[in-house]
């Protein structure tokens, strides 16, 4: 038991099945109620592994970066780019002589989200700026970009292939969520077959020690930017393909905040170190569910944020262990805190 | 004990996950005394001077000042009690200026508001009793370390405490600034100040103590007389062995190097040096002396990559290489243990295993992660071979005491299976034990057929280890001794630059 409790995975995992759990007894059992129609899964739950897709993948990425002890507010600005790529190619707008074909419009979308990446990493890891200034840059000018692309407008799209991104069902669940599935699964080889995820630790720990033991710390830090910006593209397409159009305005709009509290949540230190994907992927999951929630039992809107808000507090307190260990002090052993 | 007492902490006891850090220790400390505290790294010296100021809290075990118990939950409260301290690593603001940084916290007002003149006035008094006029409106940052240790001293009197704690104030004084914060200790203490002295050079602790408290693996060895206690006994008490043991890293160990070349520099330089040709030799130990700042760490630095080569060439066995950063010196078969332990040492919030691991994966490539049983084996095989103290592979090194991580640190460079080890200050503020073990094994390695360069201000390390020595003066070799020419007093001639004046 106790061997469980220490890991990263455990404190997430528990503050989410008691927001489920919250969720489910508050809609009386609605919210777990899951249906079937025409071979699809349909359901709340459902919902939230879909929605909670573009976080997952999101997490990902930015628990790397994070991991190193860096930042990437980019990453909304970068999805708006992607989508409104992709969507004007479909449309044809741009690179007219690709017919709208899908297939290129998502590889170029993600050729341009590496980009981005590399351009987040050439800052960070060449020029030594500091982080969260160096991705703001990117934050700032990537929705004009993205607004270039899309020539101002939102693009909307008809494309079924394309609306597959987001709508799409394989073996009854959403097509999303094998996306996040693929993601997730290759991150998590590349950091444990390979040495990638010691050499991300040991720069977000102490980058001075991981150079002298041999770790490249620039090239690195690069791919790990890089890899990041892959990420919010691939976000970028699941979203615009879920609005069936790109709205550069909207698309990932704030989404990198809930990313970095998405792997807040799940227990990566902001200054760097451990780092579990797992968890972050249960923190995307907590984010998301939040979200659901507050649709679900129709908070008015103006007080959505407020109430995601509470919810917040509540859970990050309730991961932290000093605040944990006082208030057993105040009421005594007896009492468990999640 | 008797009625004199001014601190009297009894079964203190205090555990920290997987460690026993004090189990039932004691400490009795006298007005009007310097008491030095003793034990080898690990032995619970950090951890008895953090629970009695309030960084830690002890598990059980009472404090007693003035014959009445207290309890010390923050560093504050122990201040309030007249326990004041002074760290080993510095702990002011290098932004603030050094006046601010004696008074910040309790500066003297005027009508509600800061008296810049009096702080200014009282700062400079204060510092020349430490025989220090330095102009106290400048940052801090401005001065030297030794500089800044003293200003840390002066604010930790100034407080009017009634014990003082100077936990290793000494390691980066030079002695004519020892002798100063001597004179200031008896003072205090004929002031009747208590004076708790932590240090690990033994000298010192004769020249200035009254009595010592040995501890062992956090377990109480005895309280003696300083005068009543010999040398040789101190040590044997410290270590829980005979000196005997020890002391057989002598010049015998020592032996010249087979003759074959393992690297040599050519006209080499960095940012920081220049023109430097040097050559070492598989089987040998090559010393670099010079004071601090002679470029000693520069060229080590530089053979490793770890500061840009700007000229020269470095040739291994007799052909060019070329080392741009660490990872090529790595592949090259070269291991560099960096002076500066904490920050370019230690990753303290992994593992031992992984920090013992790392430079190993790295030369072999981050493409193929090492098994996790790989990875044990080889970690376990050095935590027995170097004897490093701790309960697990799984134990973070931030957690181990100084010594323990400078020996995962050699183990994470003998894990490369190097050629050429370089140490740069390997020893510095480890305890005689770890320091006596790391000279054997850096001896044995060199008879082995290792190349090793072997750095250190301890001049009597020196002589025990190298049988070669390259001499450093304003970041030049000035010469090159070998076999019976190194003696204390030749080497430092050169130091001193004798024989370029006669």
């Amino acid at each position: 038991m106790n061997k469980l409790k220490s890991r990263m995975e455990f404190r997430p995992l528990v503050s989410l099945i008691i927001i489920l759990l919250v969720c489910g007894i508050f809609s009386g059992g609605s919210f777990f109620e899951i249906s079937v129609v025409e071979g699809h899964l349909y359901g709340r739950l459902i919902d939230i592994l879909r929605n909670g897709s573009r976080y997952m993948i999101l997490a990902i990425g930015m628990s790397m970066v994070l991991a190193t002890g860096g930042t990437d507010i980019s990453v909304g600005s970068v999805m708006a780019i992607s989508g409104a790529l992709a969507c004007s190619i479909v449309d044809q707008r741009i690179l007219a002589m690709l017919h709208g074909n899908v297939f290129a419009a998502v590889g170029i979308a993600l050729l341009a989200g590496a980009l981005c990446g590399a351009w987040n990493g050439f800052l960070v890891a060449k020029l030594k700026v500091q982080p969260i200034v160096a991705t703001m840059i990117l934050m700032t000018a990537g929705r004009g970009i993205a607004q270039l692309i899309a020539d101002g407008k939102i693009v909307t799209i008809t494309s079924d292939s394309y609306y597959y991104i987001s709508g799409g069902y394989v073996l009854g669940l959403p097509f999303p969520l094998f996306i996040a599935a693929f993601m997730l699964i290759f991150a998590v080889l590349i950091t444990k077959k390979t040495a990638f995820g010691l050499a991300v630790e040991s720069i977000g720990v102490n980058a001075d020690s991981a150079r002298l033991s041999g770790i490249k710390v620039e090239r690195n830090l690069w791919m790990i930017y890089i890899f990041c910006g892959v990420c919010a593209a691939i976000a970028g397409l699941i979203e615009s393909a879920g609005i069936k159009g790109a709205d550069c305005n909207n698309c990932g709009l704030m989404i990198e905040m809930d990313g970095i509290l998405a792997v807040a949540i799940g227990g990566t230190s902001l200054s760097g170190g451990r780092f579990s994907l797992i968890a972050s992927i249960i923190g995307a999951l907590v984010v998301q569910t939040i979200t659901t929630m507050i649709l679900a039992f129709g908070v008015a809107p103006e007080v959505i944020r407020v109430f995601k808000a509470l919810i917040v507090i509540v859970i990050c307190l309730a991961q932290s262990p000093a605040f944990v260990a006082k208030l057993k002090n105040a009421f005594g052993k007896k009492k468990v805190v999640a | 004990m008797g009625q004199d007492n001014l601190l009297v902490m009894e079964e203190i006891k205090k555990e920290f996950p997987g460690v026993v850090a004090l189990n039932n220790v004691r400490f009795f400390l006298r007005a009007g005394e310097v008491h030095a505290l003793l034990g080898e790294n690990g032995a619970g010296k950090s951890t008895l001077i953090k629970v009695l100021t309030g960084v830690e809290h002890m598990d059980s075990g009472t404090v007693m000042m003035d014959g009445s118990v207290i309890s010390i939950k923050s560093p504050l409260e122990a201040q309030k009690h007249g326990i004041s301290t002074v760290y080993q690593e510095v702990n002011l603001c290098p932004h603030l200026s050094v006046a601010e940084n004696i008074y910040v916290g309790r500066e003297p007002l005027k009508f509600g508001r800061i008296d810049w003149k009096e702080i200014i006035q009282r700062a400079k008094e204060l510092l020349k009793q430490f025989d220090l006029d330095i102009d106290v409106t400048k940052k801090l940052d401005n001065y030297s370390v030794a500089v800044q240790q003293m200003i840390a001293i002066a604010r930790a009197v100034d407080v009017k405490a009634k014990i003082l704690i100077l936990d290793e104030p000494t390691s980066s004084l030079s002695n004519t600034e020892v002798d100063k914060l001597f004179r200031i200790m008896r003072m205090l203490k004929k002031q009747g100040m208590g004076i708790v002295f932590v240090t690990h050079f033994l000298e010192q602790v004769y020249e200035i103590t009254d009595r010592i408290t040995v501890l062992r693996n956090g377990e109480y060895v005895g309280t003696y007389d300083t005068d009543k206690l010999p040398r040789v006994e101190l040590i044997g008490k410290m270590i829980g062995k005979e000196y005997e043991e020890l002391a057989d890293v002598s010049r015998s160990a020592v032996q010249a190097g087979t003759g074959e070349e393992y690297l040599r520099l050519e006209d080499a330089g960095s940012a920081d040096i220049a023109h430097i040709s040097l050559q070492f030799k598989k089987g040998e130990v090559t010393g670099f002396s010079g004071l601090l700042g002679s470029g000693r760490s520069e060229i080590a630095r530089l053979l490793f990559g770890a500061d840009k080569k700007t000229s020269g060439k470095t040739f291994i066995k007799g052909r060019e290489v070329h080392i741009a950063d660490p990872l090529d010196a790595i592949r090259n078969d070269i291991a560099f243990c960096s002076e500066n332990r904490k920050k370019e040492g230690i990753i303290g919030d992994l593992t031992i295993r992984e920090n013992i691991i790392i430079a190993l994966q790295a030369k072999r490539g981050l493409g193929k992660a090492i098994r996790y049983n790989e990875a044990q084996k080889i970690a376990e095989k050095f935590i027995e071979e170097l004897a490093i103290k701790t309960p697990s592979t799984d134990q973070k090194i931030k957690n181990l005491s100084g010594g323990n991580q400078q020996k995962v640190l050699l183990a994470r460079w003998l894990a490369t299976n190097p050629e050429l080890l370089i140490l740069d200050e390997p020893t510095r503020g480890i305890d005689i034990g770890a320091k006596a073990e790391i000279q054997k094994i850096v001896t044995r390695l060199a008879k082995e057929g290792m190349s090793c360069v072997f750095i250190s201000s301890e001049m009597e390390e020196m002589l025990r280890c190298c049988s070669k020595m390259y001499v450093l003066r304003d970041k030049e070799i000035v010469a090159e001794l070998a076999g019976e020419e190194i003696k204390e007093a030749r080497i430092m001639e050169h130091i001193a630059g004798k024989e370029v004046e006669a």
